[in-house]
């Protein structure tokens, strides 16, 4: 019983990294229904600018808020540069980008920081009073972290006119442009965002499974696991996927499959969910007029 | 470019007593005896890359049937290439039938499993095709790792493969005996997939790419061809497999990870979405490119990859066989209004 209350626990410690990766994913998703595939590899370079700014001696935290300052501008970058010309082209071309800016981004990385592994530290000490047998410190800090950040995303997006604008942007971008919102910015932000929410799942996951060019391969289909669980286009519902999904591979890791098919059952789920509830538990059931 | 097609109808036209598709077929004949000769003038080792080509064309071919003509985004089609290698190659370890046996039942395996995969893919479209198929690309190696699997798969370890050498009597030693016998595989499933592609098939499968509302009016059953495609696609890619498993003279897990299936990707891409010819094209680029930028940095293959397939989608969609087209079309235009009369 004990050794099942620690996979849970610890899942839902690795459901909240797979939360923020379905969350920045939904974003993009709902403003402009592209399925970022470069997703992981953003948030894995972001990482890789938080080593850097650690090894030049800056204190974790600064470093942490100058990475989300980074992770921001790229995104919105990547919008502005790549992906805008594509935004009205067909999937596949759309797709084809997508996996460019994948492969693009990995092999910087593998350029600039070489392909060895490397640590990354924890924010969190590992005898914090917060630690326990069933929760590393660093587990339950990173679901505090991942909280606090969605929360923010939240309140920006309920409580302030900029996230107003970006929602209407997203939902209708017609009228917004006729009310006089940006709507080419606001998607740009919305990448920005994106970009922000993932590089936190990518500081929070590297000291688990340690700062290599490929960290992010298996998180990021868990990511669209979770996304599609909850239903792409719902961010509370992505958010609640990422913490289901993290405890269901924790559970059938120890208990089912072994650790050797996890990434099998991320498959499984995706291929499953697609089958039997396209839209997610709580995502919005979409009918086409013919 | 339509335009030019229109007002000249290619057929009609002659240049220098030939019409264009005749000068097509002597293209054609032309490409078929240098790969005749081609095996006599190489090293072993250019020969085997020559091999290789021949096996991602087939791959590309079955791909683009998929992807460019059909409309549905593999991002997946790795894991079919493993299938079909790895049919050949436990086939080889564990019964005693000839390697040119295991070919068509890799062919089989493969379309079986493709059509089983396309059944409930045909619930999924555009992104969400590509993310299920992205999926399985990625756990690919995970499951042929797969401890329960071990006694066929060889686990980790993989399975070695003894070389097929040539049948007694020709003057041909394995390499080049190798070649020939993909080229003797290639050239009929070039020769058919053109037909199913040119004909009533294959109008029914861009059809349903581009509207398959209007398709389904029209009479066409959609869920039958797309399946139907899904599973050819993957035999393509299975038979391309199974011989490139007996090239390799080699299986293991790690060789059919996510970066095969993006390099078929990348091959339909730079080669020519929904283009037959651009299955050749895309093949000598995913052979050749990585092994010259590879001795630029470990990191280069994969970044060239990236820039090239945003760059082909920004600057040349229809990849390089829609350059060639298209230079033809300008060529014989040229040449048709230098003719007095």
């Amino acid at each position: 019983m004990q050794a099942l209350m620690h996979q849970v626990l610890s899942g839902l410690a690795n459901g909240g990294i797979y939360a923020s990766v379905a969350l920045a994913l939904v974003m993009i998703y709902q403003a402009t229904h592209h399925v970022n595939f470069a997703q992981g590899e953003m948030a894995m370079f972001s990482t890789y600018v938080c080593w850097m700014l650690l090894q030049a001696g800056l204190p974790y935290w600064i470093a942490f808020i100058l990475t989300l300052g980074f992770a921001f501008i790229a995104g919105v970058a990547i919008e502005r540069i790549i992906v805008r010309p594509v935004e009205q082209a067909p999937v596949l071309t759309v797709v084809a980008v997508f996996i460019g800016l994948l492969l693009i981004i990995n092999s910087l990385a593998g350029w600039l920081f070489s392909y060895t592994i490397k640590a990354f530290p924890s924010p969190f000490p590992s005898n914090a009073w917060y630690g326990s047998p069933f929760m590393s410190p660093h587990e339950v800090g990173m679901i505090f972290v991942t909280m606090v950040v969605l929360a923010l995303v939240f309140a920006f997006f309920r409580f302030t006119p900029l996230g107003l604008a970006m929602r209407a942007a997203a939902q209708n971008p017609v009228s917004s442009r006729l009310v006089g919102i940006r709507v080419g910015w606001m998607l740009a932000m919305g990448w920005g965002l994106a970009g922000l929410i993932g590089s936190v799942a990518g500081m929070m996951a590297a000291p688990i499974v340690y700062l290599d060019p490929n960290m992010m391969g298996g998180i990021l289909l868990y990511g669209f696991a979770a996304a599609l669980v909850g239903g792409i286009d719902n961010p509370w519902g992505a958010v609640l996927g990422g913490f289901i999904v993290g405890v269901l591979e924790n559970v059938a890791g120890a208990y089912v499959v072994g650790t050797e098919l996890k990434l099998t059952v991320a498959l499984v789920i995706i291929i499953g969910v697609l089958l039997v509830k396209p839209s997610g538990l709580f995502g919005r059931v979409l009918v086409t007029r013919v | 470019m339509t335009t030019v097609e229109t007002s000249h109808p290619a057929a009609a036209r002659q240049y220098a007593g030939l019409s264009l598709r005749s000068w097509r077929m002597v293209g054609i004949a032309a490409l078929l005896a240098v790969a005749c000769v081609l095996p006599f003038s190489l090293s072993s080792y250019h020969l085997f890359q020559a091999t290789q080509v021949l096996v991602y064309a087939m791959v590309l071919l079955g791909l683009n049937m998929l992807t460019g003509f059909n409309g549905q985004i593999s991002l997946g089609h790795g894991a079919f290439y493993a299938i079909g290698a790895y049919t050949a190659a436990i086939l080889l370890d564990k019964t005693g039938i000839p390697y040119w046996a295991t070919i068509p039942v890799a062919g089989l395996v493969c379309l079986v499993a493709g059509f089983l995969f396309g059944r409930p893919a045909l619930r999924l479209e555009g992104h969400y095709l590509a993310l299920a198929t992205f999926a399985l690309a990625v756990a690919t190696p995970q499951i042929l790792k797969y401890k329960h699997l071990e006694p066929w798969t060889g686990g980790v370890q993989g399975i070695i493969i003894s070389k097929a050498d040539a049948p007694a009597g020709l003057p041909l030693d394995s390499d080049q005996w190798l070649y020939f016998f993909c080229l003797a595989w290639i050239v009929p499933l070039f020769v058919v997939g053109w037909n199913l592609l040119r004909g009533r098939t294959g109008r029914a499968m861009v059809a349903i790419r581009d509207h398959p509302m209007a398709a389904a009016t029209m009479g066409i059953d959609t869920a039958l061809y797309k399946s139907l495609t899904f599973g050819v696609s993957a035999m393509y890619t299975g038979i391309a497999g199974a011989l490139g498993a007996l090239v390799a003279q080699f299986v293991s897990p790690d060789s059919f990870g996510f970066f095969l299936s993006i390099s078929f990707l990348v091959g339909i891409v730079i080669g020519g979405i929904a283009s037959i010819s651009g299955a050749v094209f895309g093949a000598i680029f995913i052979e050749f490119v990585p092994n010259i930028a590879d001795q630029i940095s470990k990191a280069a293959p994969w970044a060239i990859y990236g820039i090239f397939l945003i760059a082909f989608m920004y600057l040349m969609p229809m990849g390089v066989a829609g350059v060639v087209r298209f230079a033809a079309a300008r060529f014989a235009r040229l040449a048709g209004e230098r003719r007095p009369g």
